[in-house]
């Protein structure tokens, strides 16, 4: 259950963002999420709904952009896509590979409700 | 409504105090072992074979993670080596900052390896960098062949695998060849250790290839 402590990361990162633009309310969060981590989308959803009650990101959207993995191989340069179980070259069966996409956990963006600009 | 690009790691805090601690870590040439495996899977026993293995050769201290108590830290002070332990409260991982706080009471200039067992969980610690040199698991043989299908990123973050509990082989349906397939495609480039921590089967393949890295970074 460390998506508590991810989300403690993602509100150290938004919530003076969102004050910086003089917004109001947090009304979208985006992530990228690599698949290659340990995250849980629904309890990292959870965590969120949890952790974000009575700051600026109440009831704020989170979007979990998911990112596959992507691998090139050191012996034969051969650039792959894989699952979370099969990390050898397709091309030439190398163990001698490594990980290009695939293991991302940022804060892409947010969207804010400023204040009525009349 | 405004959008507000970021582009911010989300664990950018711990990752910029793990760099701090790297860079601690090489400027001392102490060699730091990240430990990740099941609760009761023989953790401490494996450090305490591994710390007998290695301490004629090498100056070693253990940094324990534990939810709660200190069992484990006061079994390796009786062993003579220092420990500390680091209760996280209920947190399921070390993080970089507690990994600071430790060091801070170690002697680093006398030490040539630390050993930090994580919290007991196949699933949260891999997430997080430490400034360790590697990371290693340990998995036991009655927690089942199946594991690295079930936890794939701890078997994929591990420089070395360790299977420990094989005197036990007989006694549980565990497959070592499928183990060992499935290690094979998941992480190929690791280096699997079967061993018994509590018999010393299999203990001086392990300890001479932690030997070997910590020489390594001596040169």
């Amino acid at each position: 259950m460390h998506e508590m402590g991810l989300v403690a990361g993602i509100l150290e990162s938004v919530i003076p963002a969102a004050k910086d633009a003089g917004a109001e309310r947090i009304t979208k969060v985006s992530l990228s999420v690599g698949e290659m981590t340990e995250v849980i989308e629904d309890v990292m959803v959870f965590a969120f709904e949890a952790l974000t009650e009575g700051t600026l990101a109440e009831g704020a959207e989170l979007d979990l952009h998911i990112i596959k993995p992507h691998s090139i191989c050191l012996e034969c340069g051969a650039e792959f896509d894989h699952d979370r179980l099969h990390v050898k070259c397709p091309n030439c069966d190398s163990a001698f590979t490594e990980l290009i996409r695939g293991k991302e956990l940022q804060v892409d963006s947010i969207e804010v409700d400023l204040p009525d600009e009349e | 409504m405004a959008h507000i690009d970021l582009k911010q790691p989300i664990l950018g805090k711990n990752e910029r105090l793990a760099k701090e601690n790297r860079a601690l870590f090489d400027e001392k040439k102490v060699f730091v072992i990240d430990l990740l495996a099941s609760p009761g899977s023989g953790k401490t026993s494996t450090i305490l074979a591994t710390i007998e293995a290695l301490r004629d050769e090498f100056n070693i201290a253990v940094i324990e993670g534990d939810i709660a108590s200190s069992v484990d830290s006061e079994k390796i002070k009786e062993n003579g080596i220092p420990a500390v332990q680091i209760n996280t409260g209920g947190a399921c991982h070390l993080e970089a900052d507690m990994i600071r706080r430790a060091v801070d009471v170690l002697d680093l200039d006398a030490l040539d390896l630390i050993i930090i067992e994580n919290v007991g969980n196949l699933v949260c610690p891999t997430d997080f960098y430490l400034g360790e040199n590697m990371k290693a698991m340990i998995l036991s043989v009655p927690e089942g062949d199946d594991k690295p299908l079930k936890y794939p990123g701890v078997f994929q973050a591990a420089k070395a695998i360790v299977l420990n509990k094989v005197d036990t082989l007989p006694v549980f349906n565990f497959d070592t060849e499928l183990f060992k397939s499935h290690i094979h495609s998941l992480n190929p480039q690791a280096p699997l250790f079967p061993i018994s921590a509590i018999k010393g089967t299999g203990v001086d393949e392990w300890a001479a290839w932690v030997a070997e890295q910590i020489r390594a970074i001596k040169q």
